[in-house]
């Protein structure tokens, strides 16, 4: 290139800042695309550590045995019925001893018993540890066969009985099995019996339902499951999309189609866009203050997580309505005010059904938003541990983001850690579907016309 | 005002609209000074004048379209038969079926052709069978000179038809509702000069039925289809005239030198 710039045609001059401007273009294209091979790189191994942890713990060591109901354990007298001429109160008096009795059977000798001629190295006095193969839980479920069913005393069920935790940990091989013995929480003979297990079939890894069927639990670890979460973030997921949808397009209408613009309705956008903005931890604070400090809603129910998640996603809803609304062409309003419809059916008859996938995406991604949302429900107490099944939202429960909390923190890392994964899997895929359907919607909708 | 004077055969045509020192501000600022204009019954009457001369402005306090901008206001009295518009017993909804409008861009819904038709009469509940609307539909679209190009894909979206074919949809779902005037904003700006002549032909042919104020920024579009035009500038209606005498022989100085191209 000449030194002298007015030797240089227009010609040349357009060529040499072609080239610089060719230069930063493809700088441009490498950081573009180099960002987003970081954050695919990411998502990546986030999903690649989640799933190798999680997808395991799907499936769950339960060991199949032939369970005696030996007559001379379960020594009970039979199962009162309401007599014609007996008030239901004496009734309840016999059933309720009844069940006392049972109560007092020992099951951890039924299991014992059941589970000892499967082993071929077994000495009279391990009898005490047998039992620790199967987890905790397995002989409630005995007795409730019983209190169900007394005819089957006397019988032989095939049965299949979940491993306990610390055997489905030994046999995954979570554990290094080099750890001296003092470090394992197994016993040098119960590792070798759930080895034989194992190896002779008896013991399998299955598909694991207590993960989606049981609520969580402390005392019988591995049939800690979702179902108690699950069932509460149903609720609340629930009141969210009753309460804060309609809610929110409702006031996004108002204030897009009919509120006049003054400084009022400026002060409550502002405050709206700024509502959007507040830590989520703050929304938890209000729940506690006024839903069950004030209105005096129970602790820990989903009623109250569902109401705090609502007012969490109400601005989410509104302001992607708002967007929705304002992007339909003014010239369709003028069409229809122009032929002599009124606000109201301009809006109902032409805006709103021009807009409808758009609200509905901005929904969804917000009831999404709230499924995943757990620290306001730290502050009015759905961390606390429920075991049971909440049978309506006023009951206590937890959420599918507090159990991962909880699991998360759990004493027993070997076993809860892919537990957690599971669970966050669980979530996903919930949140995946969400989505996808926000997508499918959106798609279904638009393709009108 | 000047309108009176030129119009020899006023007693044979009656007045469809009285407008008397109508002022319109946008905030501060105002857009319409003071206007008085009579429009006739059964007449083509077109606005034209430079751009922010304030004609669609005038334009769109006859349907009271301009309720819809929060920032406008309205004072003067316009009467349509008699009565004043702005009066607060008149229902806006009622006075947009008798005076009806078509936009500078044609705006059909996102329907199909017959549901674009078929919309106001159902809205104001002018049919109770769907026979009486089917006929509705067919008139109207004859009289648009639409029926023969759409009378066999009535289902398919409006939207997907032509500038041109759009834009007599739009006045087919105007003539729908059978109003009595109909306000046309521009309504040529955007269609090429096949589909303009065609609208114009159309305009002509309306006039029989319905009394037509359009507003045009086309000189010889003005000159070609209306019976008389007005002549706005900065707010104002400098002359109203027979169209003829306005472009042949204008009053007013400012009237000249606009429609000798000394204006922008």
């Amino acid at each position: 290139m000449s030194q002298d710039n007015s030797n240089l045609t227009v010609q040349d001059k357009v060529v040499a800042s072609l080239t610089r401007r060719r230069r930063q273009e493809k700088l441009f294209r490498t950081l573009g695309l180099g960002s987003v091979m970081v954050s695919l790189a990411l998502v990546a191994i986030l999903f690649i550590n989640i799933f190798s942890k999680g997808i395991p713990a799907f499936w769950q060591t339960s060991m199949t045995v032939e369970v005696y109901f030996d007559p001379d354990v379960i020594r009970i007298s039979e199962k009162p019925e309401q007599q014609p001429n007996e008030t239901f109160e004496d009734f309840d008096e016999r059933l309720l001893e009844w069940e006392t009795q049972l109560g007092f059977v020992n099951f951890n000798r039924i299991l014992s018993d059941s589970i000892t001629p499967l082993l071929s190295d077994f000495e009279r006095s391990q009898t005490r540890y047998v039992t620790q193969l199967v987890t905790s839980g397995e002989r409630h479920a005995l007795r409730d066969m019983v209190m169900e069913d007394p005819s089957i005393v006397g019988e032989t069920r095939s049965l299949t009985l979940l491993t306990s935790a610390d055997v489905d940990v030994w046999l995954k091989g979570n554990i290094d099995r080099s750890l001296p013995d003092e470090q394992l929480q197994l016993t040098s003979v119960v590792r070798e019996w759930a080895d034989e297990l194992h190896a002779n079939g008896h013991i399998q890894n299955r598909f694991s339902t207590a993960l989606f069927m049981n609520p969580d639990s402390r005392s019988s670890l591995a049939s800690a499951g979702l179902a108690g979460a699950f069932v509460g973030s149903f609720y609340m997921l629930l009141i969210v999309i009753f309460l804060a949808i309609p809610m929110g397009v409702a006031a996004a209408i108002y204030l897009e189609e009919f509120a006049p613009k003054n400084k009022l309705t400026d002060i409550i956008e502002v405050n709206i866009n700024n509502l959007a903005a507040v830590p989520s931890i703050i929304f938890g604070l209000l729940g506690a203050a006024v839903f069950i400090n004030w209105f005096k809603l129970p602790m820990s129910a989903p009623v109250v997580g569902g109401l705090v998640l609502s007012l969490m996603t109400l601005p989410t809803v509104i302001i992607a309505t708002r967007a929705t609304l304002r992007a339909i062409p003014p010239s369709i309003r003028a069409a229809a005010l122009g032929l002599g419809a009124s606000k109201t059916q301009t809006v109902f008859h032409h805006v709103l059904p021009l807009a409808i996938p758009g609200i509905l995406t901005g929904s969804i991604l917000g009831v999404a938003q709230a499924l995943g949302e757990t620290a306001p429900l730290l502050l009015i107490g759905m961390k606390s541990f429920v075991a049971s099944i909440p049978q309506s939202p006023m009951d206590q429960a937890t959420a599918l983001p507090v159990q991962i909390y909880l699991w998360q923190g759990n004493e027993l890392r070997n076993f809860f850690e892919a537990r957690t994964s599971a669970a966050i899997i669980v979530l996903l895929m919930l949140m995946i579907s969400l989505n996808s359907l926000a997508i499918w919607l959106r798609r279904k909708l638009e393709v009108r016309w | 005002m000047q309108n009176s004077q030129s119009a020899p055969d006023i007693a044979s045509q009656q007045t469809a609209i009285r407008a008397r020192n109508v002022e319109v501000f946008y905030g501060d600022t105002q857009a319409i000074k003071g206007i008085d204009l009579d429009v006739r019954n059964n007449e083509v009457l077109s606005f034209i004048g430079p751009s922010g001369c304030g004609k669609s402005t005038f334009l769109r306090c006859l349907n009271r379209m301009n309720d819809t901008i929060d920032s406008c206001r309205v004072t003067g009295s316009i009467e349509l038969d008699g009565q004043d518009i702005y009066h607060s017993s008149v229902d806006e909804v009622l006075l947009r079926a008798k005076v009806g409008m078509v936009f500078q861009k044609p705006n059909p819904f996102p329907k199909s052709i017959y549901d674009n038709i078929a919309y106001g009469p159902k809205l104001h509940g002018l049919v109770e069978r769907k026979p009486e609307l089917d006929e509705i539909v067919e008139s109207s679209l004859r009289r648009a000179g639409l029926w023969e190009e759409v009378k066999d894909r009535l289902t398919e979206p409006g939207t997907g038809l032509s500038g041109g074919q759009q834009q007599r949809l739009c006045i087919a779902r105007t003539i729908a509702v059978s109003p009595e005037v109909i306000l046309m904003d521009e309504p040529c700006s955007a269609l090429d000069p096949i589909a303009t002549g065609i609208i114009e032909e159309l305009i002509h042919d309306l006039k029989e039925k319905f009394t037509i104020v359009i507003v045009t920024h086309n000189m010889q579009q003005a000159a070609r289809v209306s019976d008389r035009t007005a002549f706005f500038h900065l707010g104002e209606v400098v002359e109203v005239s027979e169209t003829d005498d306005l472009f042949t022989n204008p009053k007013h100085k400012r009237t000249e030198d606009y429609i000798t191209g000394r204006y922008g």
